[in-house]
């Protein structure tokens, strides 16, 4: 019986995602290309947050980020016919996202007035953690505070570019380290020690903060001093 | 052996990771057993990994979603129209 609750549209949409569901990633792509250009929807359906995100943490823009993951999932549509499997689709396409987002990073740079980040830190620095002789567990539940959430927002966006992207793929998408290695284009070696380097920037700027946030604090995580 | 903060430090992200040998891994909880800064540094570490692969740290754009897959009808509808 057909639910008259949903549109045309809905239906459709629903309809194509069970039958992408049904299918392995390689079939889908081969119907896609023969014609079947709707289960593009679904396809990309589990790939349209990581997207953005990559983009966001690249341009820092969410309109520029948004703008740039259009486009990219337009180069994916036209360019499926190259994906061969030799890496997961998701990877596949993270690779293409990468690349649109230094093509803006490119075009931004050509602007005097936006200089180019540069893409390209491998800067030492210090690595020393922040040290502290106590450490009060942060529950999920702390989340709930958007000034906690401003607070880790941040922290990840003002780390350099390389280190910013490993944790996105890393411990935001949860790609292995093979898989960041080949979005990445460097060796599962340099992954790990950018990962690294980058949690440690995390923790001696995060701890700090945080410590204001965990239960029991003076300010305590329900946002009122007690 | 034994291990100083130092070494300890270094090897924080890939002991979360569960990604450290046996030997190297029972040096470390051996130092932690007893190093209570280090204890501190590896639990905050790890606490900041979770806390920041939280879905809510980086939210989407509302219609996000939408606006992208109306776009790709649009690119599908003149891609098939031109043959």
């Amino acid at each position: 019986m057909t639910d008259t609750s949903k549109s045309t549209g809905e239906i459709a949409s629903g309809l194509a995602e069970r039958e992408a569901a049904a299918l392995d990633t390689a079939q889908t792509i081969a119907r896609i290309l023969a014609g079947e250009s709707h289960l593009f929807h679904a396809l990309i359906q589990p790939v349209e947050r990581p997207v953005f995100l990559m983009l966001y943490m690249l341009l820092r823009d969410e309109t520029d980020a948004e703008d740039a993951a259009q486009e990219t999932f337009i180069k994916v549509y036209r360019n499926l016919h190259t994906f061969r499997g030799d890496s997961k689709f998701s990877t596949w396409v993270l690779s293409i996202t990468r690349n649109e987002g230094l093509g803006w990073l490119r075009k931004r740079a050509s602007r005097p007035e936006e200089p180019l980040e540069p893409v390209l830190d491998e800067s030492s620095g210090d690595f020393t953690p922040a040290l502290l002789t106590d450490w009060r567990e942060l529950p999920p539940e702390a989340l709930e505070r958007q000034e906690l959430r401003q607070c880790l927002c941040r922290a990840i966006l003002k780390l350099p570019p390389i280190y910013r992207e490993v944790v996105q793929l890393r411990d935001l998408d949860e790609l292995d380290v093979q898989e960041t290695a080949n979005v990445l284009g460097i060796t599962p070696g340099s992954v790990k020690v950018r990962l690294h380097r980058a949690r440690m920037m995390l923790q001696k700027d995060l701890v700090p903060q945080l410590k204001a946030f965990a239960p029991g604090s003076k300010r305590g995580w329900f946002g009122r001093r007690v | 052996m034994k291990i100083d903060c130092k070494h300890v430090w270094q090897h924080i992200s890939a002991y979360i990771d569960g990604d450290v040998d046996a030997q190297l891994r029972a040096e470390i909880d051996r130092h932690l057993e007893h190093c209570e800064i280090c204890s501190a540094v590896m639990d905050s570490t790890r606490n900041v990994v979770v806390l920041i692969a939280d879905d809510r740290i980086f939210e989407i754009p509302s219609g996000y979603s939408e606006r992208l897959h109306r776009r790709l009808e649009a690119v599908f509808a003149k891609e098939s129209s031109s043959g």
